[in-house]
């Protein structure tokens, strides 16, 4: 309890770890990110709210670069992680991703065993010497994802077989399983029902403690609940970022207000 | 208006129970079951085509699969065989068929002879034409194989003439015999007689499959074996060549090439090859492989090459639906967990995609199978007697293609030939049946896993 207000209170002091600065992003002639300039903090969650369509999925997806993926996407200005520009020629955006690992809205285990599932991103990036090691890495993501005590005895049973929050958990395994330095969260939850969102914001808590997550959702309550920092979106603008207290009971943004009211979304 | 207002019910529409029908209703069920019966009629007339195929062609074609032989004590003397009397092969390979076939005659002579067959009208050149020239010929290479064998009597069993083998199962007639000079009354008589006496028996003609093609004279001679085995190389060709740069394209043209205007152009060509006629194909191979390139005609690796230019594009856009239908979730999963794109496509699209380009590959394969006109200009529609070699020489060996020996049959004048060539049209089904099936079972395989 003590550390959990110590975080609380020292969170302007944190280090920065991600930085952008003048970021647009166009979808062939649509301007889809306009001038955003944000800062993520480590060990911090981080949440971007907004009505649909504002542009918080894309921005999450420049931070490690899977836009790169859509050919008509171009991404302009600068971000840095840990000071370094992700945007760099010099930069394999492979290594990158193992760095800053997401997890998509829809749960989308490979259709391999629970295993194989989370064992993938350690073992392309070497990071078990043997299969002891691997076994290790599997359980420790398990158990951090909470899974492991519904998946430890059917660890070579299809992924797909789960229900749909196990499924959800299982990518938040196989992401943490790679021990990137930041987690993105494009809407976690916005395929569960309430219990296992509640699972997955703990989960998300805990993460807290070593990872940097940001996590874009829908739920105002939700940012709420498990976010320190958030940013609010609105057609392409990051209308304004700070403190989650303060966005949600003191906004400087007329829209802001608006929104976290419900009057426009 | 009032009253309908109340109800809820909008504005013009009548009032009226939920069991009676409306007018508008009745013409909407009326539609569908006319669309229903329409679909059921094209059904029927799908089917019934089929089955009129299937009978017409098993029909004619089963015979084919059996034969008639005539078995017999044939004398081997030693003094025409082997006039220097060695029993030397090389040396008895200078007597000619031409020597052994008054040998079967006789024979056959002896027979009707022993058994007091007395036909009226029956002249002693009727005797020759009973037993096909094929027999004499394999009496022959009996002998070279088997020299020990000359000076003894030897039960031989020996194929009928066509129109003998024709009579047995049915085909020619007594009242069709009396019209065609190649077989008489009479001997179709001698047939009846030898059967009594059992002499002649029916079995099943292992040589149709594993024979080679024989002349226009010896239609109860003629197999489909290196028709069978010329198409099983150029499969093997059209396999190894199409199978991995089809999907290397597919793969380059889907995941990794830039969508430009070049892509493009190569994505809306490539289904126009799809589109090209096969017999286009053939000129193509004629000009490049055999004219430009050297390689020999009639050759099982020319008729690959040409099949795999054909089968390319079957194959390129097969699989590339099949990599299209790969969710875009996982691709996005893997790159998320730090994948390259490489890696992402081999270990998780490709094994996803796999059902569907195993599917296409074998269906382009099978097409590939049925494929004449290309191979009609490349020569493979040459008169082949002799097996190919083992690969890799057997590849530039000349050898025939199923499709084509049909094709081959069906233009000769010997009625026999239908049969042959309906037979051949059965293997070549039997081939693709078992081809479609390998699709099937396939796919049913890998779809399984999860």
């Amino acid at each position: 309890m003590k550390d959990e207000r110590l975080t609380e209170r020292s969170v302007d002091m944190k280090d920065i770890k991600i930085a952008a600065r003048g970021v647009q992003v166009y979808y062939g002639d649509t301007h889809a990110i306009k001038d955003v300039d944000v800062e993520i903090q480590d060990k911090t969650v981080t949440a971007f709210i907004g009505p649909s369509g504002c542009g918080k999925s894309t921005f999450l997806r420049c931070l490690n670069r899977m836009n790169d993926t859509i050919d008509s996407a171009r991404v302009e200005g600068d971000i840095r992680l840990d000071g370094e520009d992700i945007y760099d020629p010099r930069v394999d955006p492979v290594q990158l991703r193992a760095r800053v690992g997401m997890v998509f809205q829809k749960p989308n285990p490979f259709p391999k065993s629970i295993y194989d599932n989370v064992a993938y991103g350690p073992k392309i990036h070497g990071m078990a010497r043997n299969k002891a090691d691997l076994d290790d890495i599997v359980e420790r993501a398990l158990r951090r994802a909470a899974l492991w005590d519904e998946a430890k005895d059917r660890l070579q049973a299809p992924g797909t077989g789960l229900s749909g929050g196990q499924q959800q958990r299982l990518c938040i395994a196989r992401a943490v399983a790679t021990e990137p330095e930041v987690l993105l969260m494009d809407e976690p939850c916005s395929a569960l029902d309430p219990i296992a969102t509640d699972q997955v914001e703990n989960l998300i808590h805990e993460l807290r403690q070593n990872y940097s997550v940001v996590i874009v959702t829908h739920s105002m309550q939700q940012a709420a609940r498990v976010s320190q920092k958030t940013a609010f979106f609105h057609l392409g603008h990051l209308v304004e970022y700070g403190e989650t207290g303060q966005i949600f009971t003191n906004p400087r943004d007329t829209r802001t207000e608006s929104y976290i009211t419900g009057r426009i979304g | 208006m009032t009253d309908a207002q109340a109800d809820g019910r909008p504005e013009g529409r009548p009032a009226n129970s939920i069991l009676t029908p409306t007018r508008r209703m009745k013409r909407r069920k009326a539609a569908e079951k006319r669309f229903k019966l329409y679909g059921m009629i094209a059904v029927t007339v799908g089917i019934l085509a089929l089955v009129f195929l299937l009978t017409s062609i098993l029909g004619r074609g089963l015979s084919a699969f059996e034969q008639t032989m005539v078995e017999i004590p044939v004398e081997l003397p030693a003094e025409t065989l082997d006039p220097e009397g060695n029993r030397d092969p090389a040396e008895m390979q200078r007597v000619t068929t031409f020597s052994y076939a008054p040998l079967v005659a006789d024979a056959l002579a002896d027979v009707i002879a022993a058994e007091a067959i007395e036909i009226e009208g029956l002249e002693p050149s009727d005797l020759g034409g009973f037993i096909s020239q094929e027999a004499a010929a394999q009496l022959r290479n009996f002998v070279l194989a088997n020299p020990e064998a000359v000076g003894t009597t030897l039960e031989a069993e020996l194929l009928a003439g066509g129109r003998i083998d024709g009579y047995m199962k049915g085909r020619v007639t007594m009242e069709t015999a009396a019209l065609d000079s190649n077989v008489s009354v009479e001997q179709l008589r001698l047939a009846d007689a030898l059967e009594e006496a059992g002499y002649l028996k029916t079995s099943f003609n292992w040589d149709f499959i594993t024979a080679p093609d024989a002349s226009d004279q010896r239609p109860e001679a003629a197999g489909l074996g290196v028709a069978i085995l010329g198409s099983f190389y150029m499969m093997i060709v059209v396999l190894v060549l199409a199978l991995p740069i089809g999907v290397a394209a597919s793969i380059y043209l889907e995941e990794f090439a830039p969508k430009n205007r070049l892509t493009d152009i190569i994505e809306v060509n490539i289904s126009n090859l799809a589109a090209v006629p096969s017999i286009v194909f053939g000129i193509l191979g004629l000009a490049i492989f055999i004219n430009f390139m050297g390689l020999p005609q009639s050759a099982p690796i020319v008729g690959g090459l040409v099949l795999t230019l054909m089968t390319l594009p079957t194959i390129i856009i097969a699989t590339r639906a099949a990599l299209k239908a790969v969710p875009p979730s996982i691709r996005d999963a893997a790159l998320g967990v730090g994948a390259s794109k490489m890696q992402s496509v081999f270990h998780h699209v490709l094994p996803l995609a796999m059902p569907g380009i195993l599917t296409g590959t074998i269906i382009g394969l099978a097409q590939a199978l049925g494929e004449t006109a290309p191979l009609l200009l490349i020569g493979m529609v040459a008169f082949v007697r002799e097996y190919p070699d083992a690969p890799p020489e057997g590849f530039f060996d000349p050898a025939s293609a199923l499709p084509v020996q049909v094709y081959n049959w069906t233009q000769r004048a010997d009625p026999a030939f239908v049969e042959r060539a309906s037979g051949a049209i059965i293997v070549l089904l039997v081939f693709l049946v078992l081809m479609n099936t390998v699709a099937v079972i396939l796919r049913r395989r890998l779809e399984r896993r999860w």
